[in-house]
């Protein structure tokens, strides 16, 4: 197991990046702490992917460093960083009975046999497919062959990490489940430095610890789902993060009071001056609909079971409320913001309020 | 449900029938006619019964085009399938290469059987061809019309340059099919370059490597053209295959009936090597 840093990356595809807007990778700096269990959260085309090729060594970075425990391993190969990863669609290989597919990565490694036995049973007995050691790989179903995969990475003791790209897009909704809590319960059990990257954020909130958004080749935030939650850094988290996502309009700021067109909102505290176009953030949870506050108009409802989701019109804006499930609408409604939940962002990005 | 009988079905089937009868079955059948008489010109046949047949299978003549053309056929087979499988593998997986190696792979399957044995026998001539000419320059003595290893280089040559093509595209076709990922994960796994294409390359061409094995043996099991215009079937009878035996029988010796009976045996060895392949074909499906 290792810590990992990931010193000034920066990652182009083109031969000779100039502009920022050539860079896959803008820059990133973070460090993956020794045993933790991380997600890489964003929307296709951000560089989830690429940062983790970058991790695994499939791809070489065009700028910065990289550092296992403390060593560099930039210009190490695939195979001496010594970390395993799980794709998107299951790597089997399907000549092989499912024990040599996990025998695989140990006998490349000349392993002495007795050894490799070992490894493997225990394996086999981690991931639940003991009883299919002898049977030939290609008749298993994709979670089963997503599971070899994720083997393949574990039957090496020493692994540095285990990088996972996307592992639960072609299983089925009630596997990817199953899957899930088992591999949180491997992460408890034998505390593996695990980074998964995935564009389903209900997947990235229920699997890591610390959640890691990226947009457009850059981490925007790095927090525990509550903080990505409650306090998005930028506006593009409170968008993605929540369904629906966060309700984002501009306002004029004076100081503890936010003035939407004709309509003014309390808020906990004075922001610290930012520059740039001011919006205020808040999220459809925290929108009371009631008899009073302010005057919208309402149109549709979404009956989700759980809850109902309320799409209106304030001030000509859209805006999303959630009720519960039991309550109503009175006749005319109205909306109030729960104090608790504003944030306000300047160009983007949150800014503090002072009490 | 139940199915409404009407003869007049039978009506809308005779198109393809008569197509059938006149194409395949009539002319098949005028050869099991000749195989099985035996005629002293007039158009007057008398019934032989099976001695034609014994005739061709005691013969040494149709033992040894035989097995001349098995040797043939498992010799090209030999060269074609482990080359076609190396250039496949090194051939570039995109850029600008990727066309200007397709268009060079397809130009000899796009040159017509006949023209391809011409640029041959003119190639290897010694007196203009390029190839004679420049290995007897060297002291080489080559030359296909009288030495029958030279002959038999030189259409084993011409079958590879001109087949070889149809192998590569072949597993080229599988190779591209295999995702990057399968290479990354191989990478991970610390497999060796033999590693990957024993459990990755190789499982994914299996199947169109059965297919290039068949076409390749079933064509060269057949061939004739480009060795009748090489060498003629010579010097002497060295590069006599089956084909070409049959053919020096019904036309150059005129022996109908000895011929179609030979006609029928190459036939059904055709067949059942065809019902082989096709049984091991969908036995490797049903495994997948």
């Amino acid at each position: 197991m290792a810590r990992i840093d990931v010193n000034h990356v920066r990652h182009s595809y083109l031969p000779n990046p100039q502009k920022d807007a050539d860079f896959a990778l803008r820059e990133v700096h973070h460090v993956f702490e020794d045993g933790g269990a991380y997600a890489l959260l964003g929307p296709s085309g951000c560089g989830k992917t690429t940062l983790l090729n970058i991790i695994s060594g499939l791809l070489h970075p065009s700028h910065g460093q990289l550092l296992f425990n403390g060593k560099d391993v930039t210009n190490l190969s695939t195979q001496e960083r010594n970390i395993a990863q799980v794709f998107q669609f299951p790597v089997i290989y399907d000549t092989m009975t499912v024990y040599d597919n996990l025998a695989f990565p140990l006998r490349n490694r000349g392993v002495p046999e007795a050894d490799v036995d070992r490894k493997v049973r225990e394996t086999l007995e981690m991931i639940d497919l003991a009883s299919w050691a002898k049977k030939k790989a290609r008749g298993l179903t994709a979670d089963q062959k997503q599971k070899i995969s994720l083997g393949r990475g574990l039957v090496r003791s020493d692994v540095n990490a285990i990088l996972f790209d996307e592992p639960l897009t072609v299983i089925d909704p009630h596997m990817k489940w199953v899957l899930r809590s088992q591999l949180k319960q491997l992460h408890r059990r034998f505390g593996y430095t695990m980074v998964y990257v995935t564009h389903d954020q209900t997947e990235a909130l229920t699997f890591a610890e610390q959640v890691v958004v990226m947009y457009d080749g850059g981490i925007v935030q790095i927090g525990t789902p509550a903080e990505l939650f409650e306090r998005p850094r930028h506006t593009f988290v409170g968008y993605f993060i929540g369904s629906p996502g966060m309700n984002v309009m501009p306002v004029a700021i004076d100081g503890k009071t936010a003035t939407l067109g004709s309509q003014r909102i309390e808020l906990p505290g004075a922001p610290k001056a930012g520059s740039g176009a001011v919006e205020l953030g808040i999220r459809p949870e925290y929108v009371r609909l009631g008899r009073e506050g302010m005057a919208v108009q309402v149109s549709k409802v979404e009956d989700l079971g759980r809850h109902k989701v309320v799409r209106a019109k304030l001030e000509g804006r859209d805006i999303s409320a959630v009720i519960g499930e039991d309550e109503t609408l009175p006749a005319d409604p109205k909306v109030r913001f729960d104090p608790a939940g504003i944030n306000i962002y300047a160009d983007s990005w949150r800014v503090e309020m002072e009490a | 449900m139940e199915k409404t009988w009407n003869n007049k079905a039978w009506f809308m089937v005779l198109p393809v029938l008569l197509l059938v009868a006149f194409s395949a079955v009539i002319p098949l059948m005028t050869v099991v006619n000749y195989s099985v008489q035996d005629t002293f010109g007039n158009n007057v046949f008398f019934w032989n019964g099976s001695d034609w047949y014994t005739e061709i299978l005691e013969s040494e003549r149709f033992w040894l085009s035989m097995v001349r053309n098995l040797i043939f056929s498992a010799t090209i087979l030999a060269i074609e399938i482990p080359l076609g499988i190396f250039i496949a593998l090194n051939m570039p997986k995109k850029g600008w290469g990727v066309p200007v190696c397709l268009v060079l792979m397809a130009l000899p399957l796009l040159i017509p059987w006949n023209v391809v044995g011409t640029i041959w026998q003119v190639f290897g001539r010694i007196d203009i061809g390029l190839l004679g000419y420049t290995l007897s320059a060297l002291g080489f003595d080559y030359n296909y019309v009288n030495d029958p290893t030279d002959a038999w280089v030189t259409v084993i040559l011409m079958d590879v340059w001109h087949w070889t093509s149809l192998v590569v595209l072949l597993c080229y076709a599988g190779l591209v099919s295999i995702p990057d990922a399968f290479y990354q994960a191989a990478k991970i796994d610390g497999a060796s370059r033999w590693a990957v294409f024993r459990y990755i390359q190789l499982p994914k061409m299996n199947r169109v490597l059965l297919i290039a094995v068949l076409l390749r043996f079933m064509d060269s099991f057949m061939i004739y053209t480009e060795p009748f215009v090489v060498t003629g079937g010579g010097p002497g009878n060295s590069t006599t295959f089956l084909s070409i035996d049959l053919v020096k029988i019904a036309i150059g010796q005129f022996d109908l009936g000895p011929a179609a009976a030979m006609s029928i045996i190459y036939f059904l060895i055709i067949l059942l090597l065809s019902w082989v392949f096709y049984t091991v074909m969908t036995n490797v499906d049903a495994e997948r």
